[in-house]
């Protein structure tokens, strides 16, 4: 589905990526996890197509095509969606107005047409009940004084309600109590299925108890260096980063 | 995202009208008694209304232009300016549709205007077009069931000279400031309206349905007036692209609110601005007031700006009346090269007075704006509240904005707040959308709208389709 092929990235003329290679299948689930700085969110960043990374080598093809030939907005209506570590405010615009434009784009994009508003209101609240968020929350301003928690829940919210092929999810277990993880990892859960993949980076183990992964692969210094199934995250929690540095050394 | 992608995204061509050949009846430039006789005698208006005319003119005589605003132009040449030219004739407009460029249609039919209108606003001879001459009729039967006068300024100087002689002038003295009086001087067009004690108009008023409207005057002279418990909702200007050959307009508008009135005024301005390097846009030097001169009564001032090479326009409220409440709701969107100094004055003289002010600057491409507000709270203004709320928001990295809050405090029960905000269109922002499948543009028109929401709400329910229209084919990138 992803496949990533000796990708280099420089940040302002700082290579961050170095030569990263990844493939991911479709039904799988992949966590990248990494000591601070490894480039893990320039990855998912790069892939997403946000502005201020520059691509100096490598290749990225999702599902046959070039990635990097695509506009951001095109990424997204071929299924690839980010979740942001730090959602963005907009001021003034509700929160079902953003779900209900970001779904039609996608629909109109792939030739399916506008969601009837009925049909959109019933996927909408399913979902909602799911990621335990009161309806008021459609009626808020995007992330406009959520907390922590609700800012990722929303993310979440709009995977569950725009169904990519690749859910990205960046840091999505950042800040949130045992509670809201909880919530968070039930909601990434029920997105797993055969035709999908989802892609974690996270910095902590802990997340990846309550989704477990088909592959961990660790990142160090821009270059995946070890790559394991979740047991691979077991011993990472228990000998830290530089145990592995060590070794691969 | 690359700051020329911004600039482009933003940058659009104004959607020009016709350009007219042949005038009628018109005076040639130059301003002097002899020119302010002349259109005081072309209105038929009596000899007190020239004698206030030539009053204003004398002391505009002494009078220099303000400086003080955040703008760039050179100085006006008042002796270059025609000040008086009768509307044109039918076989001189276009006669039809088809005469008129294909890209103000287009416009037209991008901001959702009905075709019989997009005749009258292109300038097509009316004569033999439509229902709206018939439209006009009924809203007049109507509203004279209801007493409510709505007519021209000048219909009003001969038809109702005691309430003109009562209350002209009486809110923007003739001689406020250097373009009130040349326009108390010089203005030919404008509306009247009266709207008697205890009634509510029973329709909006719009300057677009007053016949013989549809060339705005250079010089306008609005009064309305709201006797006690009298309510009415005036809306001027509309969406649609105005090209007009007069560079310089400085109206006047007068409201006054008795007893418990309550006056909304909504604007929606959307003149030339000019080409890519403000060459040929609109100066709007425009002085609108209003006096809350009755105890509990209310005046609310929405306005949505996106038109002119310069905007001077400070919508303001005289709260004298006990308990009299001031709004200020504001939209201005400035692009390419346009320079807008806006803003409100707040005057609270009366006990347990309110105002509220709300002020969105939305800069794009090249454009420089500024908001300047005074909120004035005098001796006896016990109580009194103000409430402030000024954000800005950038896009692209060669535009500016600009605050200059005033506050003179008079006494110490005064509670006042003040919140300031300037946001640069985040690319934060835009990416987030995108990164949804929203395409650019859409991210742009989604993200303003949502800035100006607080404003477009106040605004009457169509008005503000059109306005959110508006801001789509204001931002749209490569127009067309």
């Amino acid at each position: 589905m992803l496949q990533v092929n000796d990708l280099h990235v420089s940040v302002e003329g700082n290579e961050i990526l170095k030569g990263l290679t990844l493939t991911i299948k479709a039904g799988e689930v992949h966590a990248i996890m990494g000591p601070n700085g490894a480039g893990k969110s320039t990855l998912s960043a790069v892939i997403a197509g946000k502005d201020g990374y520059e691509v100096t080598q490598g290749t990225i093809t999702f599902e046959g095509k070039d990635v990097l030939e695509m506009e951001i907005e095109e990424r997204a209506q071929a299924g690839l969606l980010l979740g942001f570590q730090y959602p963005v405010e907009i001021p003034g615009v509700k929160n079902i107005y953003l779900l209900k434009a970001a779904l039609n784009a996608q629909r109109v994009a792939r030739g399916e047409g506008e969601m009837p508003a009925p049909e959109f209101m019933k996927l909408v609240k399913e979902k909602l009940g799911y990621m335990k968020m009161d309806a008021s929350f459609l009626q808020r301003a995007v992330n406009e004084g959520f907390s922590g928690g609700e800012k990722k829940r929303n993310e979440i919210l709009q995977m569950l309600v725009l169904q990519p092929k690749l859910a990205m999810l960046d840091e999505i277990d950042s800040g949130l109590d045992i509670d809201a993880m909880k919530v968070v990892a039930d909601g990434v859960n029920s997105l797993r299925a055969e035709d999908r993949a989802i892609l974690l980076v996270t910095h902590y183990q802990r997340l990846l108890d309550y989704i477990v992964p088909d592959k961990v692969h660790v990142l160090v210094d821009g270059r995946i260096v070890k790559t394991g199934d979740a047991e691979l995250a077991k011993q990472l929690e228990a000998n830290g980063y530089e145990g592995i540095e060590e070794s691969v050394a | 995202m690359a700051s020329e992608e911004m600039e482009q995204l933003v940058r659009r061509e104004y959607k020009d009208g016709f350009v007219t050949d042949i005038e009628s009846d018109t005076l040639p430039p130059g301003l002097d008694e002899n020119t302010i006789a002349f259109i005081s005698n072309k209105k038929g208006e009596p000899e007190w209304m020239l004698e206030w005319r030539l009053d204003a003119y004398r002391q505009w005589l002494k009078m220099k232009a303000p400086s003080w605003a955040h703008l760039d132009y050179p100085p006006i040449d008042y002796q270059s300016i025609s000040y008086f030219s009768a509307p044109k004739r039918p076989e001189d407009r276009p006669q039809s549709l088809d005469e008129v460029d294909p890209k103000l249609l287009e416009t037209y039919e991008k901001l959702g205007i009905p075709l019989h209108e997009r005749a009258a606003l292109a300038g097509v001879a009316v004569d033999a077009v439509f229902d709206s001459v018939s439209v006009a009729t009924t809203f007049k039967k109507q509203l004279g069931e209801a007493g409510v006068i709505f007519c021209s300024i000048s219909e009003a100087i001969r038809d109702y000279p005691e309430l003109i002689k009562q209350y002209l002038g009486t809110v923007v003295p003739v001689a406020d400031n250097y373009f009130a009086a040349l326009n108390s001087a010089v203005f030919t067009d404008g509306s009247f309206v009266f709207v008697p004690e205890g009634v509510t108009c029973p329709m909006e008023l719009s300057t677009y349905f007053r016949i013989n409207a549809a060339n705005t005057g250079q010089f306008e002279r609005t009064l309305i007036i709201c006797e006690s418990r009298a309510q009415v909702s005036y809306l001027e200007g509309c969406t649609a692209p105005m090209r007009d050959e007069n560079q310089l307009h400085a109206a006047v508008v007068e409201l006054v609110a008795l007893d418990d009135a309550y006056i909304k005024y909504s604007t929606v301005q959307n003149w030339y601005p000019g080409d890519e390097n403000g060459v040929g846009g609109i100066y709007n030097f425009v002085t609108k007031r209003g006096d809350c001169r009755g105890d509990r009564s209310r005046i609310s001032w929405t306005q949505v700006e996106t038109g002119s090479a310069i905007t001077w326009k400070y919508p303001s409220c005289v709260l004298r009346g006990k308990e009299s409440i001031g709004e200020f709701y504001s939209v201005a969107v400035t692009n390419g090269r346009q320079q807008a100094d806006t803003g409100t004055k707040m005057i609270h003289i009366g006990e347990g007075t309110r105002s509220y002010i709300v002020a969105k600057g939305i800069s794009a491409g090249r454009s420089n704006q500024s908001y300047r507000g005074l909120v004035k709270i005098g001796p006896r203004a016990k109580g009194a509240r103000n409430f402030t709320q000024c954000d800005s928001l950038l896009i692209g990295d060669k535009c500016g904005a600009h605050t200059f809050p005033y506050q003179e405090i008079g006494n110490s029960t005064a509670t006042i707040e003040h919140e300031a905000t300037t946001s640069k269109i985040g690319e934060d922002q835009l990416f987030y959308c995108q990164s949804r499948g929203i395409s650019e543009e859409d991210a742009v028109s989604m993200i303003v709208n949502g800035f100006c929401k607080d404003v477009f709400q106040e605004l009457p329910m169509e008005f503000a389709v059109e306005a959110e229209a508006l801001l789509n084919v204001t931002l749209e990138g490569a127009v067309g």
